[in-house]
């Protein structure tokens, strides 16, 4: 069940921007939640090194150097260097962006496209509803990476089309909650009440609905960034994302493979890059809907 | 339950039709020609015009879609675009290689998960309990192909205890299944721990207590009962992501199954083998989740009795 927060009386009378508000009841909550900040503050960090990173690391990630081949970690190398002397340290930071980029964007993708859908089949009910969720049935018959492994099948290994892939794979599952959540708040008096008072359809679904049910998504979003990371990684290591010599973890990995037996400091930083992200936001999302589910609280 | 059983068989009607049509369509959408996409690039214009009477892609789209169907209800799914042979045989030969795979992940999952989220639940907040969270947490955020490697790299090149790769005998089944079970535990651990919180904090189980009745009891028969039901859904679910899954555990183990096929295939671009076998795969996980619902109503049932 989302958090209610009815703003019906001060919203014409006090300006108080109904939004803002459920903002900022969100943050206090947050605020007070060990886990939760625990994970944001990791994820903050992870964004500042995909920015920043790149720009302190003085050797190249992609240029060869044959002298200096699978190195173990030093303290000139700190991660080693892999088949093609590349210093793996370097090559983790810049891909922290690229993995970053997939996540967020993936989800963004998905979470807009299955809000849309979620919110309409919810508001309007009946055949558009039907309709619109049997459709997202048959996108979740595909079990797990498979259908996202299907889609880029189709469309090509590339970085853009792991990313089009993992929100197409990501829709159903914001629309199933979303319309779940829609369902509840549209059963509340004051929605009837608003839209006695004249309020069109898309008034009531963006100043009243969509505030009201931005818990739930927040919460999916964050561990849906989780899912879509390893999901990427995974089409990456199998050769269908991103591909060599872009410094993708999952690639790094695949590349890496006939190497690790003896020099397994290659296999090992990759995979731990890809643990550290994942669980930043598995850590957060956790938080988040602890914090913000107000079913825990007791 | 036969009313019930009847009800949503027909429910599954709708999806298995949706799911041919999207597997039908992933030919269609594919940018360009696919017919000279299979060909090949250096493929002059006669090969690409045998590929695509081959592939029937001269018919209309309701005619080509028909034969699909009609051809997949009897077992035919095509033939491979590279080696020629009947796409069905070559699923027929892999598919319980990857059956067995996530079955037996399952399990391991459901045991493991079962235990570690009963003794955290009725150990809440001990050590015990912060330690089995803190695993869990890291097995859901682990990618299971490295976990697999780094499986290997210890368990068989380190200390040479079980083989590298293969599937057969017990020894190769352990590490694959620990590889892909690990993620499912770690999720069912959690799913437990929190519905049995959330059971042993209802009246009834309260009122057990207070009758008298022993805590074993209390929380084996009053409480575990109960809080199974969400966990039933979540295995259901676990099943589908471990078949997808099995695609990684088994490019790292080497093993000859669906999911290493379906990869292999789409990096020859041998369609018809891909569509053939994410249509396999997700008829089964359709089948599954049919038996979990069936099996969440038979539990639910027994509380209402109850």
């Amino acid at each position: 069940m989302p958090e209610t927060t009815v703003n019906v009386s001060t919203q014409n009378t006090k300006r108080i921007n109904p939004q803002l508000e459920n903002f900022k009841t969100m943050w206090r909550k947050l605020k007070t939640n060990r886990v939760a900040m625990a994970g944001g503050i990791l994820i903050l960090f992870f964004i500042l090194v995909s920015f920043i990173g790149p720009l302190l690391t003085s050797l190249d990630p992609n240029s060869p150097d044959v002298s200096s081949r699978l190195q173990s970690p030093s303290s000139e190398h700190w991660f080693g260097t892999d088949n093609h002397g590349r210093d793996i340290f370097t090559r983790i930071i810049h891909g922290m962006s690229i993995t970053l980029y997939i996540g967020f964007s993936s989800v963004a993708i998905g979470m807009v496209v299955g809000v849309f859908i979620g919110i309409m089949a919810g508001y309007y009910g009946k055949r558009t509803d039907a309709i619109l969720m049997r459709i997202m049935d048959v996108f979740l018959a595909f079990p797990g990476i498979l259908l996202a492994l299907g889609i880029v099948a189709v469309l090509g290994g590339s970085i853009n089309n792991v990313i089009i892939a993992i929100a197409i794979f990501s829709i159903p599952v914001f629309a199933r909650i979303v319309r779940g959540s829609t369902l509840s708040v549209k059963k509340l008096e004051y929605i009837d009440a608003v839209r006695a008072l004249g309020a069109s359809d898309a008034r009531i679904i963006f100043r009243h609905i969509l505030p009201n049910i931005l818990s739930p998504i927040i919460v999916q979003a964050t561990l849906r960034v989780a899912t879509a990371v390893l999901t990427a990684s995974g089409l990456s290591f199998l050769g269908l994302g991103a591909q060599p010599p872009t410094p993708e973890w999952g690639a790094m990995l695949a590349a890496g493979r006939n190497y690790m037996w003896e020099y397994p400091h290659i296999a090992l930083f990759p995979g731990l890059a890809i643990v550290a992200v994942v669980l930043a936001f598995n850590l957060f999302g956790d938080g988040v809907r602890d914090a913000l589910d107000p079913k825990i609280k007791s | 339950m036969f009313v019930y059983t009847i009800r949503r068989l027909i429910q599954t009607i709708p999806v298995i039709i949706g799911v041919t049509l999207v597997v039908f369509l992933m030919m269609h959408l594919i940018p360009g020609d696919p017919a000279q996409i299979m060909a090949g690039e250096r493929a002059d214009e006669v090969q690409v015009e045998q590929m695509r009477d081959r592939l029937g892609l001269n018919d209309p789209y309701y005619v080509q879609y028909a034969s699909f169907i009609s051809n997949a209800v009897q077992g035919d799914l095509g033939n491979s675009v590279r080696s020629g042979r009947a796409v069905s045989s070559e699923i027929g030969a892999r598919f319980w290689v990857t059956v067995e795979l996530a079955f037996y992940s399952t399990l391991l999952s459901i045991f493991i998960g079962l235990i570690a989220g009963i003794v955290s639940a009725t150990r809440r907040n001990s050590l015990l309990d912060m330690f089995i969270m803190i695993f869990a947490l890291f097995g859901l955020s682990m990618p299971n192909f490295w976990l697999g490697l780094m499986l290997i790299q210890y368990f068989a090149l380190r200390i040479d205890w079980l083989p590298v790769s293969g599937w057969g005998s017990p020894e190769q089944l352990l590490l694959p299944v620990i590889t892909l079970g690990t993620a499912g535990a770690a999720i069912i651990a959690r799913m437990t721990r929190s519905s049995m919180l959330e059971v042993i904090h209802q009246d009834y189980i309260r009122t057990a207590r207070a009758k008298g009745v022993p805590e074993r009891y209390v929380i084996y028969k009053h409480a575990l009962r109960n809080a199974l039901i969400p966990v039933v859904t979540v295995v259901g679910l676990q099943f589908g992501v471990l078949l997808g899954g099995a695609v990684l555990t088994e490019t790292v183990f080497a093993i000859n199954g669906l999911g290493r096929f379906v990869v292999e295939a789409i990096r020859m671009r041998d369609f018809p083998i891909v569509q053939g076998s994410v249509l396999v795969l997700a008829m089964l996980f359709v089948f599954v989740n049919f038996l979990v619902d069936l099996s969440y109503r038979v539990l639910n049932k027994r509380i209402e009795l109850d």
